[in-house]
């Protein structure tokens, strides 16, 4: 039943200081499709690989409009990024009746933030399950940002989340430095990219399982609709070698993770996805 | 009470009737007077601040405003301020009871400070600062129970675009080139329109101007006062100042027939 004694509760501490039901509700960001985020200089665009319950369904929503200057993009319990969403529609609608003006980004995190946190330290709760990459355009600029279910978040230039995300990560950071410069167009273009690499085995990417939107200066929050993402999955196709000649390898690498090669990742048919990729994991199994 | 010849008691008496209103004795209704229109508020105001004069220049908006606080006629309290430095980008005038602005400036210093701790280099621009007041005040007048207050936000929305922007006790509220409140709609508005409607004015005509119209007030507005304060905003900064109204009552000795 429990994979060890510390894991009943919330509230638990294990003797290692860790808190195991909420790095299992970190696992179920893992689970949900990967979608990546990235901005450049004047524009934040989050992409996203939606996913069918079945052939009968229709593809599920990955991409959430919050106000003309934020969008969400999710992976895990979608239920629960939904309950989120609402909150941060709230907090932004309230804002701009109390102010007049758009939400900053920044401080709708961090409230964001502050409600999360509460789930993790109480008897009666759990985390969500979801965690959120969320673009914004504001006075300072655009931001990409990335929230946890354990509460925390984090500031990025380029982001992605979800199953098989590792090689979505490995393809931003060895192009980080081109991002800034990009325009519109590019930026996608690279985001598209990062996100094919995360595609199961035999799937690609189409009208209806790719998902854009963009927020940005002179610019409201943007969905594409599925007449407009033929430029881009063309493009994906065309380019699949994309220019790395311009980025110097020496200056990239910038999260702590072991940078992998940019590959399609095997995975089988049938099989659960492999998420080993937190040698954390392994670890907790080994107790 | 008899049925068939069967007497029932009563099962309830002297109480209230099931299904009707009813009055507890200790608190009847005590005049049904056509002149009672029950709970009623003193709002008024009481101590007051006269008139606001407000500019805004081609690069930045000057606000003015004496440094009196009357009492009815009387003249209660000299050298308050009632133009202040809100942040680096807003300025802000009051004119209307003093008592309901000390009790709204709390919190928009509270505000303030809020952004400075925050320490995330998002501050409160004038529109944002405006359109909170806007909602407080009409708020306040839609609970019948107003804040008395006539007040003019200025400021610097971004290094190049002045605001300039009025809110009055019932919450409505506009945004104009040149404002002006009490007194001052009907002796210093005239006056800034004449000039403003020429065209932009430059930072030195509009000082000018506004120099004219406190003068003007001084002269005329019994509630006047010959020392006001002057915030100047522009995109160098914003700055408070105290100035006097150069008096000159020669005109008096023609004055006749009073």
């Amino acid at each position: 039943m429990f994979r060890n004694q510390y894991d009943s509760d919330v509230t638990v501490w294990s003797p290692q200081g860790r808190i195991h039901q909420v790095e299992y509700a970190m696992e179920a960001v893992k689970l949900g499709s990967a979608t990546v985020g990235l901005k450049s200089k004047d524009y934040a665009v989050l992409i996203a690989l939606k996913r069918a319950t079945s052939e009968l369904s229709a593809h599920q929503q990955k991409i959430l409009r919050i106000d003309d200057h934020i969008g969400i993009s999710m992976a895990g319990i979608t239920a629960d990024a939904r309950v989120l969403c609402r909150y941060l529609r709230q907090e932004c609608i309230n804002h701009k009746y109390s102010y007049g003006r758009n939400h900053p980004v920044s401080r709708l995190i961090n409230t964001l933030g502050l409600k999360m946190q509460v789930c993790t330290q109480r008897y009666d709760r759990r985390p969500y399950g979801v965690g959120l990459l969320v673009a914004g355009y504001d006075d300072q600029g655009p931001h990409i940002y990335q929230t946890c279910p354990s509460a925390n978040f984090y500031d990025c230039r380029a982001m992605a989340i979800g199953a098989r995300s590792q090689s979505a990560r490995t393809y931003l950071e060895k192009h980080l430095n081109l991002f800034k410069d990009c325009d519109l167009q590019e930026l996608i273009n690279h985001g598209v990219r990062a996100l094919a690499g995360t595609l199961p085995n035999e799937t690609k990417l189409n009208n209806q399982n790719l998902s854009i939107c963009v927020v940005g200066k002179d610019m409201k929050f943007k969905n594409f609709q599925e007449s407009e993402l033929e430029k881009y999955i063309n493009a994906e196709i065309a380019g699949t070698q994309p220019a790395t000649a311009e980025s110097d390898p020496s200056e990239v690498g910038v999260g702590g993770t072991e940078r992998q090669p940019y590959v399609d990742p095997p995975a089988p048919l049938n099989q659960p996805e492999p998420r080993l990729e937190d040698p954390a994991v392994e670890e907790r199994r080994m107790e | 009470m008899s049925n068939n010849g069967i007497n029932f008691t009563p099962l309830w008496n002297n109480g209230p009737v099931p299904g009707n209103f009813y009055n507890f004795p200790q608190n009847q209704v005590k005049s049904n007077s056509i002149d009672d229109f029950g709970v009623q508020r003193n709002s008024g105001p009481i101590t007051t601040g006269t008139s606001i004069v407000a500019v805004r220049y081609d690069k930045g908006v000057i606000i003015a405003g004496d440094k009196l606080v009357s009492y009815g006629n009387l003249a209660r309290y000299h050298n308050v301020d009632r133009v202040f430095k809100i942040n680096e980008y807003i300025t802000l005038g009051m004119s209307g009871d003093y008592a309901d602005f000390q009790f709204i400036k709390q919190y928009i210093d509270e505000n303030i400070l809020a952004d400075f701790s925050m320490d995330d280099k998002i501050t409160l621009k004038p529109k944002d600062l405006f359109t909170w007041l806007t909602r407080i005040l009409y708020n306040r007048r839609s609970r019948f129970n107003p804040l008395w207050l006539d007040m003019v936000v200025g400021g610097m929305q971004t290094e190049s675009e002045p605001f300039l922007g009025h809110i009055n006790v019932r919450g409505r509220a506009y945004t104009n080139d040149v404002i002006s409140t009490g007194y001052g709609t009907h002796l210093a508005l005239p006056l800034l329109r004449e000039y403003s409607e020429k065209g932009p004015l430059d930072e030195a005509k509009a000082l000018e101007l506004v120099k004219t119209c406190m003068e003007v007030l001084y002269y005329r507005d019994c509630r006047g006062y010959p020392k006001y304060s002057q915030a100047n905003i522009n995109d160098k900064g914003c700055t408070v100042t105290d100035q006097l109204v150069k008096e000159n009552w020669d005109l008096a000795l023609s004055i006749k027939g009073y």
